[in-house]
């Protein structure tokens, strides 16, 4: 296994098949380190809720607007930016999805799965960037 | 004439109507608003009956895919009928309970466990 992380940065379209891309690098980095399957999946689900977010919410599926996404990988945590072109919204405002009255809901699930899977999520002040951070607990 | 589905495997048993989806990886933003919509028109078709969503095919999932289901189950209700969910692994229903969503659904173990819950008792 390598020692060094693994390390990528790229901008795609706003597209959700695009963001296949960088997805399968950062499973494959993960699969590369050792994570656990419980990890795989946690990061697997925030990304896509991150990227859908950007491409949806943030980007709006313009097609002239582009997403940054970030990566570094290694054997102790996996660190991903995803970063869109948007006006940011404030992560606090979104109503608690749990809320009895908030249940049947559709949508507005997203953000509390990545902080429910993620062991660190944070916005930027504007709110059009997130980091997210998983840390790798499988025995080395 | 039947209704075809793509994304859908469809039994009616009957006592109710099962539900599973074709393809292990379709549960993904990418293809959940067409299986939205085939959920849909399959209540539509379906009016009144009990319809069971087996997760057996499941996965990974995404806050869409809570989304549709939401739905689903606001459409059913509203046509008199009751969705039961089941056959979901436990990665898969640590998201529900995550959510909260294993309160709002009624969710059993398995399919056969459902089919035999809404089974008339002699």
């Amino acid at each position: 296994m390598s020692t060094e992380g693994c390390v990528n940065q790229m901008l795609i379209p706003s597209d959700l098949l695009a963001a296949k891309v960088p997805e399968q690098e950062i499973l494959d980095a993960l699969g590369q380190f050792g994570y656990s399957e419980q990890a795989v999946f946690a990061v697997k689900i925030s990304f896509e809720e991150a990227m859908v977010n950007a491409v949806k919410h943030g980007n709006q599926s313009d097609p002239a607007k582009y997403i940054t996404v970030r990566y570094d990988v290694n054997a102790a945590r996996a660190v991903i930016i995803v970063a869109d072109e948007g006006n940011g919204f404030c992560p606090d405002s979104v109503p608690d999805c749990t809320a009895e009255e908030n249940l049947t809901r559709p949508s507005g699930r997203g953000i509390m799965l990545m902080r429910a899977y993620m062991d660190q999520v944070q916005y930027s002040r504007r709110g059009n960037m997130v980091r997210m951070i998983k840390r790798n607990r499988a025995p080395s | 004439m039947a209704d075809t589905y793509q994304h859908l495997r469809v039994n009616d048993m009957t006592k109710a109507v099962v539900v599973e989806f074709a393809q292990r990886k379709i549960l993904e933003e990418l293809s959940i608003i067409e299986i939205g919509q085939e959920l849909s028109r399959l209540a539509a078709a379906f009016p009144g009956r009990i319809l069971i969503v087996s997760f057996a095919n499941v996965d990974h999932l995404s806050s869409g895919t809570l989304g549709q289901m939401i739905k689903l189950r606001e459409q059913v209700a509203r046509q008199n009928g009751h969705l039961i969910l089941a056959d979901i692994r436990p990665q898969i229903y640590e998201v529900f309970k995550i959510t909260k969503l294993n309160r709002l659904f009624d969710i059993s173990e398995t399919t056969a466990e459902a089919l035999d819950r809404i089974a008339p008792k002699p």
